[in-house]
């Protein structure tokens, strides 16, 4: 089968700077795809030690997409769930360019339930352009196993912090992102459908993905005005490509401080809390 | 019905369209079956609940003529003042709060969905019936609230809940906002799940991204009606990122069935005695 690149990707290398007069927004979407910006991989490595990969759904197969695996977190055992797109062409292929498919979903969802079962934290990484759309994916129920995940986060009776590292890519990124406390990298992004898709179909042309970037509102200040994330995770000067190092340490005081609040509550007090946070998302008038 | 199982399945009928429409146009008294191409008598077509009396094609019918269908005589509303606040001061081709006021103008409703408490054959009932005509039955946060609020009145009163799905997905114009309701419901079941109440999901054409991705996969059942487009991804996405041509009835309700994905592909006509069956089984 042919590689299947999806046209919002960067090509690999690309240079990826905006132009000066681009509008923020575009900007954020330009460094949350910046083809150097740090991946799920370089946060595993920076934040964790002693990690142990779990493999597989135990139905059908092993998602590359998602990576899921026991670690400890400064000595505390955490499960951690990731979306990788990979770095160079063989990984971006393995890793079916960060794209996951009802697999990775049901992997992610085994390994959040083996952590509620023993009482372990979970710690979700939201990095992918999408669910993988494709024919292979929706014969394998695509929707069934992102719904499953939604539902069955509620229900973990351990906290779960979820962070946006990158790109966050609608249904897909959300069906590892029903957490305690969503945290947001400073130039991540967050959206209900791509700047490109968005652009297509209000002006029937994808070269206006940066008017529809503004108007999407999908960047972290957006996201957390909007009261749908916790807080903003602060990047070095440039982006977290320009440090990935400071990036990580950043991340770490702010997972170390989730960590320790969320750590007070009993499993009932996580549930109930978790149901009112995104119980209460929602803008309308009666 | 008889005439229906008679007559070859719809969905050898039906037309091959990439863009998995069926659409029916309306030119005064006449109507041309989206399924067998016949012109057929419009009050035929409404009097037999949109299903094509020729072919059993079955197409769209708005919120309140499923309830209609669906619920005994009488039954009450609930939240019908809620409006989005249009979170993103959305703008396209018109500002969303413009659109909003349009579509409330040619649907007589306020968002896409109607929620309700009602009868099935004697059982009381928290039903949703989505409304395929507003921004496509599009979920923004009034889709959430009220699906969730229904959710919340099943609890309190022990009542079932039936989700009636015709929806695109999450509703662009309402961004992140949009997407977290998927979550937002998708918790509430999760309660309602807690308490053993039955919860039974109706997928109907279309029903796809983001309300298949969240409520409407999560039944104690999922059933569907013959012919509809149900998946994650639309059809022209995926051709799009896999540059080939899908397979014949991909996505439609005969397909998730066959892999899986459905407890049963209920015809309209039948949806009614199938629910009341299914309550009284799952003893709501
Ligand atoms: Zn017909």
């Amino acid at each position: 089968m042919e590689p299947e690149v999806n046209p919002d990707a960067p090509a690999e290398g690309a240079a990826a700077a905006p132009a000066p007069e681009a509008h923020p927004a575009w900007c954020r979407v330009q460094l949350a795809r910046h083809p150097k910006r740090p991946h799920a991989v370089d946060y595993i490595q920076a934040l964790f030690t002693d990690f142990d990969e779990i493999h597989g759904d135990r139905v059908f197969g092993d998602d590359a997409a998602i990576i899921a695996g026991m670690a400890r977190f400064e000595g505390r055992p955490v499960m951690v769930v990731a979306e990788e797109k990979g770095r160079d062409t063989k990984q971006r292929l393995h890793r079916n360019f960060g794209m996951p498919k009802p697999e990775g979903y049901r992997k992610a969802l085994r390994a959040m339930q083996l952590a509620s079962k023993f009482g372990r934290p979970v710690i979700t990484f939201l990095d992918t352009q999408g669910a993988y759309p494709g024919i292979d994916a929706e014969e394998r129920g695509q929707g069934e196993a992102i719904a499953r995940n939604l539902r069955e986060m509620a229900r973990l009776a351990v906290p779960v912090i979820c962070v946006v590292i990158g790109e966050g890519g609608s249904g897909g990124a959300l069906g590892v992102g029903v957490g305690n406390t969503v945290l947001m990298l400073e130039n991540a992004i967050y959206s209900v459908i791509s700047p490109e898709s968005c652009s297509t179909i209000i002006y029937r042309d994808r070269a206006k993905a940066e008017q529809a970037a503004a108007a999407l509102r999908l960047t972290a200040e957006d996201l957390l005005a909007l009261g749908l994330i916790d807080t903003i995770v602060p990047e070095p000067p440039g982006g977290a490509q320009e440090d990935p190092a400071a990036a990580a340490e950043n991340l770490r005081q702010h997972l170390r401080a989730c960590l320790d609040q969320l750590s007070a509550f009993g499993p009932d007090h996580l549930v109930e809390h978790r149901y009112v946070k995104f119980r209460k998302m929602g803008n309308f008038f009666a | 019905m008889s005439w229906f199982k008679r007559d070859k399945p719809a969905e050898e009928k039906l037309p091959k369209l990439g863009n998995g429409e069926r659409r029916v146009r309306t030119e005064g008294l006449w109507q041309k079956c989206g399924g067998c191409r016949q012109i057929i008598w419009k009050k035929d077509l409404e009097s037999n609940w949109n299903v094509c009396p020729k072919c059993g094609a079955h197409s769209s019918i708005d919120a309140l003529t499923r309830l209609k269908l669906l619920l005994d005589r009488g039954y009450r509303q609930f939240d019908t003042g809620l409006r989005s606040s249009d979170p993103l001061g959305f703008v396209d081709k018109k500002p969303y709060k413009d659109r909003l006021r349009d579509m409330e103008q040619s649907t007589g409703l306020p968002d896409a969905i109607v929620t309700a408490e009602g009868c099935i054959e004697g059982r009381t009932v928290q039903i949703c019936s989505m409304e395929p005509k507003f921004i496509g039955g599009s979920m923004g946060c009034v889709v959430g609230e009220k699906i969730a609020r229904a959710i919340e009145r099943a609890i309190e009163r022990r009542q079932p809940l039936v989700i009636v799905s015709a929806s695109g997905g999450a509703r662009m114009q309402e961004g992140a906002v949009s997407l977290m309701q998927m979550a937002k419901i998708s918790a509430a079941l999760m309660r309602l799940d807690e308490v053993r109440l039955p919860y039974i999901s109706v997928l109907t054409d279309p029903t796809t991204g983001g309300v298949t991705a969240s409520y409407a996969m999560l039944g104690d059942l999922n059933i569907a009606e013959p012919g509809a487009l149900i998946g994650f991804a639309g059809p022209r996405v995926i051709e799009q990122t896999i540059r080939q041509k899908l397979p014949e009835g991909f996505q439609r309700s005969e397909f998730l069935l066959a892999h899986g994905m459905l407890d049963a592909v209920v015809p309209r006509l039948e949806l009614k005695a199938y629910l009341a069956r299914a309550l009284e089984f799952l003893g709501g």
